[in-house]
């Protein structure tokens, strides 16, 4: 698996993040080594086996449906960078 | 009384029976923090209300109310668990003023127990590395040898027990960040089984890994931390009732008959000779005290890495969705647009390491890779459980190297992310199938720096593992050496 | 005049449907619409660093109940995936979905098929999912306000199969899903409240071709109205793109129902790479067969169940049956008459004459009916039993329905009785005589006109007290004829 500028440009859109220029090819570089490392996964053979995303086999984990208290919006809007009266505030975000 | 190098289960007993008082011990500590902190970096925060709180415990345990026998004595908790009105950052720039209006259940259950945090413990940015250097507050040192990292991601919370800034602390663990900073700072420390400690309030690394564990002087201290942890709570959807630690057990236990296993493949290429001595030495004494030891293979170790990697990132990626600048965290101060708002809040404030897990994370599971990386890393954790599976079937516990090397000089690894990957195969396997597993002194290297080994239980056999470990510690004193230097200031 | 090839419409729906479930999917807070901004809200349904969701087990047992319903397979094990994508309005830019292994498979409604006949619409999967927040855009600073009061009010999407091929099948489709959540009580399903809402893909083909054509998806539609008109507008922008050469871009547009057009959506700047993999903070849900048979006992009878009754044993006509079972509350009018002995045929003749035509002359919803169900019958028992007459009855039903009064009542207060007593009848009928003798000899020397005046008279005399029938009778014994 190759890593191409465009792949890195296509990641960093999917992550919302940006590299900064000067770090940009070595990450590149980062990333494909590590990619190529981990392509040696591809030697294992998975043949007919359960993918398994819970180490331990529990199910059914439920809450009843009881209402508790929700928090003052003080608590909710507590950390928030920019707010406006009891929301939260983003740039225009509607066509 | 020697506070340099009494146990926590030891300040404890002190103080029930009122030879000294929390409020002693906590001043103790301080002046512990003042002193070394500087040198060591190992707090990103120290509360402001110790005193008030030793106060407050003590009145309790002279009430009767506090019983644990942990009660009244400092702590220190990794700065990724979160606790109510405390700034909790994760070493990250981007919660650099994050204060949670709730707490972590596992810091709720220690608190119940009456222990007196003194702050929150350096760590690599949202627990993504093995040197704690990737912290936005800057390295954490080893109290070994300044020059060196602590290890990672849990350093500070290493570091301060090594230090004896605190008598235990709470790390967290999801490929190795308990064991292997134990390991690099010559402290005893323990990842329980997956689920067996709540992660409520334990800001996310990579959920399905994930697990809390006290770093200690010695096993019995890690046994009492886990005893007043590991409880089924609600808020974690993952969280299993579990029999817990029994203290006692631990004290009492015996080694004899027990049979260790050792994978051959703990024992290959790459491995520090200094390491691979130690450890074996250490399975000797074992030996010694009468628990049978034998090797066997075990060939899907070299595939773990990979598995971890794409798992650990692929879930990372969406934890770390979060952190856009809307409801917390970093917000540049001007912003063109939406776009603009996510990429500079997300761009600023994480590091580097952070983004490189971000974009692989993305990156596997993205349309078209997903069952070529992140499903056949899952089948390949199928595997690795069902190996584990197996060699349990035979051994009460299997024995290992923590890391392939004791610690690093500082930025050693800095540049080579692929290097310092490779340090975690020990440790990364365990995360993937769940298990618990210790890192506990066993000796040092040529140059003088700890060496741990990995003992590895089965699912919640916690008192197995810090039950050998302490039988080990009763004919050993690696766990009591302390760094050189450190009361000669 | 210009001759268009036929084109054949062919859609699916995804339905959104918020559950009436106390509190959200994953967390304790309250589920209540409205509320100051903000106010419903805690550390998880806001995505605060480190918390982890619970599920809630009346979510799974809605679920099931109205994949049952639906006459869907249940998934004995299935689980929770995540859908990454980054919006203001999903505080953990991640939604709890389900993608690989949804709740519910495989199930069907039938609907009225355009141009008669009854026509299975297939359901192809039904997941269960959180709700995101509410944007507000702000004109002071021109920026966009977040409210996270929807936030995790449990959802549950249903996917249909492409088998639409008109508005009428989706407004009845709707009508029917509406209906059937409705009965076994797993939603409101209030458009205007958001509660239910459609998402339409449409694309048009050739008739009688077998491909599908490039489909558009149109979101959030939230009225039967807007809805015709959007499926209309598309498949006539789709057909003139086609027939002048262009082509269709699958792409999400929004109906904007003022300027009665669509309009591609900006996409997001984003790839529309959702990047879903299992939920780790969740384990999965195993459903057992008892469990399943529990619930679908615990199921009413379906509107469709009633449907065949109403026909089969109260003798109702398809058409009147059809739009009764379609209303909860229509239901709920009719069967407590019934019940209370009305006859089943003048029942529903009431329904869905007076009723239905107050209420649209009204503007009203069946489920807002503003007087006591029980009226209804009071009334028609009074007319059964010739108390009042058909014309009175109307009458006082007007009152009822819009002051929901007592028909008894109302019918003694203003003494509409009928007037039974011949002999009260005949005196009035005799002044009427005496005041029309003009119109007697006429009648006499045979013009059948003037003894329909003189009927007239008479019913006004008694204002219209009494049944005409018995008024004619007494008239032509009168004039001796």
């Amino acid at each position: 698996m190759m890593i191409t500028d465009e792949l890195v440009t296509y990641l960093e859109a999917l992550g919302r993040i940006r590299l900064p220029e000067e770090s940009r090819a070595k990450a590149q570089r980062d990333l494909q080594e590590i990619l190529q490392y981990i392509d040696t996964l591809s030697e294992l053979d998975t043949e007919g086996i359960e993918p398994l995303s819970h180490a331990l086999p529990l199910t059914n984990v439920m809450r009843e449906d009881e209402v508790q208290p929700s928090i003052p919006p003080e608590e909710v809007l507590a950390n928030a960078p920019v707010r406006k009266d009891n929301y939260f505030l983003v740039p225009r975000s509607f066509e | 009384m020697n506070l340099e190098t009494m146990t926590a289960l030891e300040l404890g007993a002190a103080i029930r029976k009122g030879e000294i008082s929390a409020v002693e011990a906590a001043q103790f500590s301080l002046r512990q923090i003042e002193t070394y902190d500087s040198r060591f970096s190992c707090f990103v925060t120290v509360q402001d209300d110790i005193l008030q709180r030793a106060e407050e415990v003590q009145k309790r345990i002279s009430a009767g109310e506090y019983t644990s026998p942990l009660a009244g004595v400092p702590m220190g908790i990794k700065d990724n668990m979160c606790q109510k009105g405390v700034q909790t950052s994760c070493g990250s720039r981007m919660l650099a003023n994050f204060k949670p209006t709730y707490t972590a259940t596992a810091v709720e259950e220690i608190m119940q127990a009456g222990a007196v945090p003194l702050g929150k413990l350096n760590m690599d940015e949202f627990a993504m590395g093995s040197t704690s250097e990737t912290s936005w507050f800057g390295a954490t040192k080893n109290p070994w040898n300044a020059e060196c990292v602590p290890g990672g991601s849990s350093g500070g919370s290493a570091a301060a027990v090594a230090a004896g800034e605190c008598f235990y602390a709470l790390g967290s663990d999801t490929g190795g960040s308990i064991r292997q900073p134990a390991s690099f700072c010559g402290v005893t420390g323990i990842k329980p089984t997956y689920g067996s400690v709540s992660r409520f309030g334990l800001v996310a690394y990579a959920s399905s890994l994930d697990q809390i564990g006290p770093l200690a002087r010695d096993a019995a201290d890690c046994a009492a931390v886990l005893g007043e942890i590991m409880k089924r709570d609600v808020k974690d959807n993952t969280s299993v009732a579990t029999q817990g630690v029994n203290l006692d057990a631990v004290l009492h236990y015996d080694v004899k008959g027990k049979k260790i296993g050792i994978p051959t493949d703990f024992f290959g290429d790459g491995l520090d000779k200094d390491v691979a001595a130690t450890v074996q030495a250490a399975a000797r004494q074992l030996e010694s005290m009468g628990a049978t030891v034998e090797t066997f293979d075990m060939p899907i170790v070299k595939y773990a890495i990979p598995a971890y990697y794409i798992i650990a990132a692929a879930e990372a990626s969406s934890n770390l969705s979060r952190y856009d600048g809307i409801k917390y965290g970093y917000r540049p101060e001007h912003v063109d647009d939406l776009l603009d708002l996510y990429t500079r809040s997300r761009s600023e404030g994480f590091g580097m390491e952070v983004k490189r897990r971000i974009m692989l994370g993305c990156f596997v599971l993205s349309s078209g890779y997903y069952d070529a990386y992140y499903r056949k890393a899952l089948q390949a954790k199928s595997l690795i459980k069902a190996a584990f599976d197996r060699a349990f079937e035979r051994y009460d516990l299997i024995l290992g190297p923590v890391a392939p090397t004791t610690a690093l000089k500082i930025g050693e690894n800095l540049a080579d992310p692929l290097k310092m990957y490779l340090g975690d195969i020990y440790t990364v396997m365990i995360n993937l199938a769940g298990l618990p597993a210790a890192s506990v002194p066993c000796g040092f290297d040529a140059k003088g720096m700890p060496v741990g080994m990995q003992l590895i239980g089965s699912y919640f056999h916690e008192t197995d593992i810090l039950g050998a470990a302490h039988a080990y510690q009763q004919v050993t004193d690696w766990h009591k050496r302390r760094p050189a230097g450190l009361d000669n200031l | 005049m210009y001759h268009t090839p036929a084109w054949e419409t062919v859609m699916g729906l995804e339905v959104h449907v918020e559950l009436s479930t106390k509190t959200k999917i994953f967390c304790s807070c309250t589920t209540a619409f409205g509320g100051e901004p903000n106010t419903h809200c805690c550390p998880i349904c806001i995505g605060m660093p480190g918390v982890l969701p619970s599920l809630n087990r009346a979510v799974v047992e809605y679920a099931t109940k109205a994949g049952l319903a639906l006459n869907c397979e249940i998934t004995r094990y299935n689980k929770f995936d995540r859908k990454n994508y980054f919006y203001p309005d999903l505080p953990k830019a991640y939604q709890i979905s389900q993608l690989y292994l949804p709740i519910c498979r495989n199930g069907g409604v039938e609907i009225e098929a355009e141009g008669g006949g009854r026509k299975v619409i297939g359901i192809h999967e039904i997941h269960m999912e959180e709700d995101a927040g509410k944007l507000v855009h702000d004109p002071a600073t021109n920026a966009t306000m977040v409210d996270y009061n929807r936030c995790g009010v449990p959802l549950i999407e249903i996917v249909s199969e492409p088998d639409f091929r008109s508005a009428n099948e989706v407004i009845r489709y709707l009508e029917k899903l509406k209906a059937i959540l409705q009965y076994i009580g797993v939603s409101d399903c209030k458009m205007q409240e958001g509660s239910l809402r459609a998402d339409i893909n449409l694309s048009v083909r050739p008739a009688g071709s077998e491909a599908f054509g490039t489909r558009t998806e149109m979101k959030n539609m939230n009225s039967f109205k807007a809805i015709g008109r959007a499926i209309a507008g598309e498949s006539a922008r789709q057909i003139h793109l086609l027939e002048h050469g262009g082509a269709v871009t699958q792409e999400t547009r929004r109906w904007d129902d003022d300027k009665n057009e669509s309009f591609a959506m900006r996409s997001k700047e984003d790839a529309q790479d959702y990047k879903y993999f299992p939920e780790p903070d969740l384990i999965p849900i195993e459903i057992s067969e008892e469990v399943i048979e529990q619930t679908r006992r615990s199921l009413p009878e379906l509107p469709e169940a009633k449907r065949r009754r109403y026909v089969s044993e109260l003798g109702l006509s398809e058409y009147d049956a059809e739009q009764i079972t379609a209303s909860k509350a229509l239901v709920a009018l009719f069967e407590q008459n019934l019940a209370a002995g009305c006859p089943a045929k003048e029942l529903a003749n009431w329904i869905m004459g007076e009723v239905m035509h107050l209420l649209s002359e009204s503007g009203k919803e069946p489920e807002d009916i503003p007087f006591d169900y029980g009226s209804l019958g009071a009334l028609i028992g009074m007319v059964e039993k010739n108390e009042i007459t058909r014309s009175t009855a109307k009458k006082v039903f007007k009152a009822v329905f819009e002051e929901n009064c007592d028909p008894v009542e109302y019918v003694d207060q203003h003494n509409l009785k009928t007037v039974t007593d011949t002999g009260a009848v005949k005196t009035v009928i005799e002044e009427v005589i005496a005041a029309n003798q003009k119109s007697v000899e006429e009648y006499k020397s045979g013009k059948e006109k003037a003894l329909q005046y003189l009927i007239g008279q008479s019913m006004r005399a008694l204002r219209g007290k009494a049944d005409p029938q018995t008024v004619t009778a007494i008239l032509r014994e009168l004039l001796g004829a």
